[in-house]
């Protein structure tokens, strides 16, 4: 079996020229029956289920893709993605100053970044936002008065729209969350990166901004990804003070035509497209800051898929 | 001559462990200083407080005439704000044992990235002086590398073009070889010996004795936390009067 296959041996291996080298064997890699068992298993239940999918007539995919490209839906997923974006940026960059007056030598700074994470990691955003919402009541009006001179004065419901109260109600609870996850980046970066840049005179901000935020970047990237879509979808709690995103614009649709399950589907179809959206953007982002690292980012596969859909499109 | 590093009795500890005990030495400018000594002599910590990157408990240090890290003020001293220690160290380069390279920056970024934010040179300036060190220390090839693409003798020269890139009136190596494959080691020291040449002055804790001797101007021998004996290679480590450095010597040579 193996003197058959001795003539693909390179020259140099050839047995006249090193003596008594092995011969080459035929190589037969392990196979695997478990895998195509539990493929066939796992094929079958998937044939089955997209059966249900398609003849539970509850489901209505004709009213289903009716709505899918509704005004009023389109104009609810727009004011989703505002408000996700939103409450991304006011998360993020509260969160990196938490997270850095938590790292600061001075005490009050510290203090008051952990106070600031226990509360807001500690009561459910649900709560929060109904709260700002309601704020009203705590605060009629805001106030700014000097020696008998009012320089402005607005009543706290001008201030506390439902937009506004959801961006606080979920901003904040996710800065507390992030900061946690920045912390962790920085503190991840060798401390030999902090003493380089001291011993070269850079100032503490510098050394965050050149040094050590790039490189816990890397750390802070794949968990961001998470806070992102998780964000995205609990955007849907400011349903509850009426901002018209998504949840909210099929609810009210819903409410009039009584076609609830159809359009909870057209909503859960646009969240999936949206948070898929999201990933690619954290694999573009995960390579741009793997710089000078040597494990590559493997594209996650629904990422392939998307980039492929979306470079076909360039492309025609 | 004038005196380019004067450190007077220095003394420090870490928590209740005394580390430097006195500390006295006198480096002249365009001198190149070996230091040498036992692990936990305090080798590392002296190198380091001669940049303040720590603070002392007593005694004074001062680098071209200026008392690092403090102010004189009624009889006292005081310790400085971050940026007036930054302005001092900003003459002062250093090179680590485990080079410390920031790893997300190319070679060529490494050498610029104080010269622009610090010393607040143009970018294609910085750029251009960086090519021109990275030249002068072999690796002009490498410019657009990142350190985890070099070897340890490659990372370490790119470092020694980094602390050249400040224009340093010293620069401090704490041990640049340790940390390096035996057939590395070469390159380094010979990359060190010509910046030598150049007559910056500069101060070198290293267990190269064969290097010490060749390219020092003096060898200071700590241990315990004094220096225990200097002078000339050819006193130090050739006649050494005190046991200890006998002692030392035996045992790495
Ligand atoms: N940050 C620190 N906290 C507490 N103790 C320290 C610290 N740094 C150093 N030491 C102690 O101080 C002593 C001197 O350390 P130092 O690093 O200066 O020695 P060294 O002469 O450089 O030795 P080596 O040749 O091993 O590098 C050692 O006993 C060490 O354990
Ligand atoms: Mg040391």
């Amino acid at each position: 079996m193996s003197s058959e296959r001795s003539t693909d041996l390179a020259p140099q291996m050839k047995p006249g020229n090193i003596a008594a080298l092995p011969e080459t064997r035929r190589v037969v890699a392990l196979r695997h029956p478990g895998r195509w068992a539990s493929a066939v298993v796992v094929i079958g239940f998937l044939l089955w289920f997209a059966n249900v999918l398609v003849t539970t007539e509850a489901f209505e995919w004709d009213v289903v893709s009716s709505y899918l490209f509704n005004p009023l839906v389109l104009n609810g997923v727009l004011q989703t993605l505002e408000m996700t974006a939103i409450v991304l940026v006011i998360g993020m960059v509260a969160g990196t100053i938490i997270a850095i007056m938590r790292l600061s030598p001075n005490v009050v700074l510290h203090s008051v970044a952990h106070f600031y994470q226990w509360f807001f990691r500690g009561t459910p955003p649900l709560v929060q936002l109904i709260f700002w919402f309601n704020l009203a009541s705590v605060f009629p009006r805001f106030e700014l008065t000097l020696f008998d001179h009012t320089f402005f004065s607005i009543s706290t419901n001008t201030i506390m729209t439902p937009f506004v109260s959801a961006l606080l109600g979920l901003g904040l609870p996710l800065s507390a969350y992030y900061s946690e996850i920045v912390r962790a980046g920085i503190l991840a970066v060798d401390e030999g990166q902090w003493e380089a840049a001291s011993a070269y005179a850079l100032t503490p901000f510098q050394t965050l901004r050149h040094i050590v935020l790039p490189q816990a970047m890397r750390v802070i990237i794949p968990p961001t990804g998470n806070e992102a879509i998780g964000t995205l979808k609990f955007t849907s709690l400011a349903t509850i003070v009426s901002f018209t995103e998504l949840l909210h614009t099929v609810s009210t649709i819903y409410n009039t035509n009584f076609q609830t399950i159809p359009l909870l589907i057209v909503a859960a179809l646009w969240y999936l497209f949206l948070t898929s959206v999201l990933s690619i953007g954290q694999y573009f982002l995960e390579q741009r800051f793997a710089k000078g690292s040597k494990r590559a980012v493997k594209q996650p596969l629904i990422s392939k898929f998307w980039s492929n859909v979306l470079g076909q499109v360039k492309t025609a | 001559m004038t005196v380019m590093v004067s450190a007077d009795r220095i003394r420090k500890s870490y928590g209740r462990l005394p580390v430097l005990n006195g500390v006295s030495l006198e480096i002249k400018a365009g001198e190149v200083c070996c230091l040498l000594g036992p692990s936990g002599a305090g080798k590392s910590t002296f190198l380091r407080c001669v940049n303040h990157l720590e603070s002392v408990d007593g005694g004074q240090l001062i680098v071209d005439g200026e008392i690092i890290g403090y102010r004189e003020r009624a009889g006292k001293l005081f310790e400085m704000r971050g940026q007036d220690i930054a302005r001092q160290r900003a003459s002062i380069g250093m090179v680590f044992q485990h080079f410390n390279l920031y790893p997300h920056m190319t070679a060529e970024q490494n050498v610029s990235l104080a010269q622009v934010a610090v010393h607040k040179k143009g970018k294609a300036e910085a750029r251009f002086r960086s090519r021109e060190l990275l030249e002068r220390v072999g690796l002009g090839s490498k410019a657009g590398k990142y350190p985890r693409q070099l070897s340890g003798g490659e990372q370490q020269r790119v470092a020694i073009a980094r602390a050249l890139a400040i224009s340093p009136k010293l620069i401090l190596f704490d041990e640049p070889t340790s940390a390096l494959d035996p057939e590395l080691v070469g390159e380094v020291l010979e990359t060190i010996r010509a910046v030598a040449a150049e007559g910056i002055t500069m101060m070198v804790v290293t267990h190269e004795i064969g290097f010490a001797r060749e390219v020092a101007d003096r060898v200071v021998f700590m241990d315990g936390g004094v220096v225990v004996e200097q002078g000339p290679p050819s006193q130090v480590l050739d006649a050494p009067a005190h046991p200890r450095t006998r002692a030392f010597l035996e045992r790495v040579l």
